[in-house]
């Protein structure tokens, strides 16, 4: 653990752009298809290593919360959070047959803006023998300012029972 | 020109028909295929199983993110629609607005708990939304999904919503 560092990039916080070290492909991402729901509403997968995972959602119509404005719902971004969380603790340094989510904690802290892709960058901070605590955040184009904020406890499935995790 | 709106002059099939119009004027309630009953002022969500809700193949068992999603909207409903009443009790314009579906400004989420206490299966889910306290700025809800059981929860919400 530990990998996550922001580096170079001139801000300190620790939401570091994964899209600016990344190459072309993970710039683009790939259509999540394991997960129907994650098909349903055209979220990709960027990348997914070192406890760090990095999702999105491009904007769609189908995606909108009040017709007003054309911003997303609440909904889409949860399901975003969660499903990057799920991804960052999949991509910890342990063998895990699949997670579950316990609690997921959410604060909104603007809307997204209508027509952009939100993006979600989650880190795994923390596991145990059968917890793992995640983190994440929901932004457009800068992780310094976020849309929503997430964190959450997530279940274990270790493959095998005598896994010795770090 | 019509009479006025007076209280309590909005029949029961009216007041159904522009529920459905307040779910259905959000698209997003429309892709989980979201619908509401209602019995007095109490709202009971239903999101009818399908297979484009589902998060993990292999149970089969609903998204968490779409769970958490039904919870929310539930929340927000609940608020939206109990603002219409308002106006519908009150009649005149307020009234008048709200059933011609010129609804008021939704509320906005400011903070969500959600836990997760059983997956959710292959079936159609139900919630229902309480408010412990609407105040002038802020409202908050409690929100309960079941299944088969009303006593068996399958997740709850708790959450903090600005009022417009």
């Amino acid at each position: 653990m530990g990998g996550t560092e922001n580096r170079g990039a001139g801000r300190p916080d620790r939401f570091g752009s994964l899209l600016e070290e990344a190459g072309a492909e993970a710039r683009e991402g790939t259509l999540i298809t394991g997960l129907p729901f994650g098909r349903e509403i055209g979220m990709r997968l960027h990348r997914a290593k070192d406890s760090v995972a990095l999702l999105s959602v491009p904007y769609d119509a189908s995606l909108v919360g009040d017709p007003e404005t054309g911003v997303l719902h609440g909904g889409v971004i949860t399901a975003l959070l969660d499903t990057a969380c799920g991804w960052a603790v999949m991509a910890a340094p342990a063998t895990i047959e699949s997670t579950a989510t316990l609690d997921l904690r959410i604060d909104y802290m603007r809307p997204a803006t209508a027509g952009e892709t939100v993006y979600a960058r989650a880190e795994c901070y923390r596991l145990t023998r059968s917890i793992a605590f995640a983190r994440a955040v929901a932004y457009h184009a800068d992780p310094a300012d976020p849309v929503a904020t997430a964190q959450g406890a997530f279940i274990l499935e270790r493959a095998g029972a005598a896994e010795a995790a770090g | 020109m019509k009479d006025p709106v007076t209280p309590n002059a909005v029949p029961q099939a009216e007041r159904d028909a522009l529920l459905a119009r307040l779910a259905d004027s959000v698209p997003y309630n429309r892709l989980l295929g979201v619908r509401f009953d209602r019995l007095g002022d109490e709202l009971t969500g239903r999101m009818p199983f399908r297979d484009g809700l589902v998060g993990n193949p292999v149970l089969p068992a609903i998204h968490g993110g779409v769970t958490g999603s039904f919870l929310e909207i539930t929340a927000l409903m609940q608020l939206a629609w109990d603002r219409i009443l308002a106006a519908l009790e009150a009649g005149g314009d307020p009234a008048e607005r709200a059933l011609s579906g010129r609804f008021p400004p939704y509320p906005k989420t400011i903070d969500i708990t959600i836990d997760y206490l059983r997956s959710g299966r292959p079936r159609e889910t139900f919630a229902r939304a309480t408010v412990q306290k609407a105040g002038r700025r802020v409202a908050n809800l409690h929100v309960e999904a079941w299944q088969e059981s009303r006593a068996r929860p399958i997740a709850m919400l708790r959450g903090n919503f600005l009022m417009p």
